[in-house]
């Protein structure tokens, strides 16, 4: 007779074990590491060179840049002014923790104050693998049509930021901005949303500040007066 | 398209647990799929097959129990399903809702036989 063992185990556990120490290494370092997903096409490398040129004077800046082959993104954020790790995945659909683990030695920690992971272009397999980032940011962008929440509800959920890209676009495109919004209030009550134009330039401020607000935050979290040697 | 790399990650946890357990062969694998959690149970049992090939979990059985996506509204407490295309708690209308199922994606249990005999007749597959 067989015998039941009971196991309760999370299948990515192991992603998410390494994803922990990924975590604890920009923690070291004071690094914020932001998880950049979206479909192809969305504006994901067109955000990352307008927050590189309005930053990089500011911010330390770095850019992984994931993709199933070539070094078309990461040549362009280098162009912007950041340094930029390329991971080609060979096929992979999504970024995990062990691809993130390999570039991140591959780059001066304590010399950043930002790290911008580009993951591969994609709404399903992204959300399932965290990577050790601290935020989690989503860029829709008009032109990809109004139901994308309702289709694609495990990325909307799990992110943290969603951008809303192209909306100069909004006057020739049929997309119902309340449907959307309806969708992501569903899935994700609540999330810090900026309707952006990354052509136009069209509300990245609002964008760039949460960026630095959310790099100005980690910097008070570990290296303020009151640091401690807690970790989260 | 990551059920491959998913696949290998189940049969890692259920080696581990049969090995702990003291099982020599593992006969059934039970696993807990969320319906936000974006698995295709199809393409888990055909990676299997060869993922699991010569290993002491080699022609087990997976079963996949589906968890479907519920959400219960902040205000009033109902509980509800995932709808088509609205927000609002279909008791009171109020639009904060929270997800409470459907994103388990987990081995619940392992079926393990102790004497290393093969499981008799045909193992599925």
């Amino acid at each position: 007779m067989p015998r039941r063992v009971p196991v309760l185990e999370n299948i990515l556990g192991a992603n998410d074990r390494l994803a922990d120490e990924n975590r604890a290494r920009l923690d070291q370092a004071c690094v914020l590491g932001i998880n950049l997903m979206a479909s192809p096409g969305a504006g994901k490398t067109s955000l990352i060179e307008r927050t590189v040129r309005a930053l990089a004077g500011k911010l330390r800046l770095a850019v992984i840049d994931g993709d199933i082959a070539t070094s078309l993104d990461a040549d362009r954020a280098t162009a912007a002014g950041a340094t930029a790790i390329q991971i080609n995945t060979g096929g992979e659909c999504h970024l995990d923790a062990v691809m993130v683990q390999g570039a991140l030695q591959q780059l001066d920690l304590f010399h950043l104050d930002l790290l911008i992971v580009e993951n591969v272009g994609n709404l399903i397999c992204p959300a399932a693998f965290r990577l050790g980032t601290h935020h989690n940011v989503l860029i829709a962008s008009v032109p990809e049509g109004d139901d994308k929440p309702y289709k694609y509800p495990g990325m909307y959920r799990g992110v943290d930021v969603l951008l809303i890209n192209k909306v100069d676009l909004l006057p020739y495109v049929a997309f119902d901005m309340g449907r959307f919004q309806r969708g992501v209030e569903l899935l994700n009550p609540g999330v810090a949303t900026f309707a952006v134009s990354c052509r136009t330039g069209e509300g990245l401020s609002a964008w760039l500040s949460w960026v630095e607000a959310a790099v100005a935050g980690r910097l008070m979290d570990t290296k303020g007066p009151q640091s401690s040697t807690a970790s989260q | 398209m990551h059920e491959l790399a998913v696949t290998q990650s189940v049969l890692e946890i259920v080696l581990r647990h049969a090995r702990q357990a003291g099982g020599a062969r593992v006969s059934a694998i039970h696993l807990v799929v969320g319906q936000l959690s974006s698995i295709v149970d199809d393409s888990v049992a055909y990676y299997w097959e060869s993922v699991a090939r010569d290993t002491p979990a080699e022609g087990a059985r997976l079963h996949f129990r589906r968890i479907p996506a519920r959400f219960r509204c902040e205000a009033c407490g109902r509980e509800f399903p995932l709808q088509e295309e609205t927000r609002d708690c279909p008791g009171c209308a109020n639009g904060l809702v929270r997800l409470i199922a459907g994103d388990e994606f987990s081995v619940e249990s392992i079926e393990v036989d102790a004497d290393g005999v093969p499981p008799s007749g045909p193992a599925g597959g």
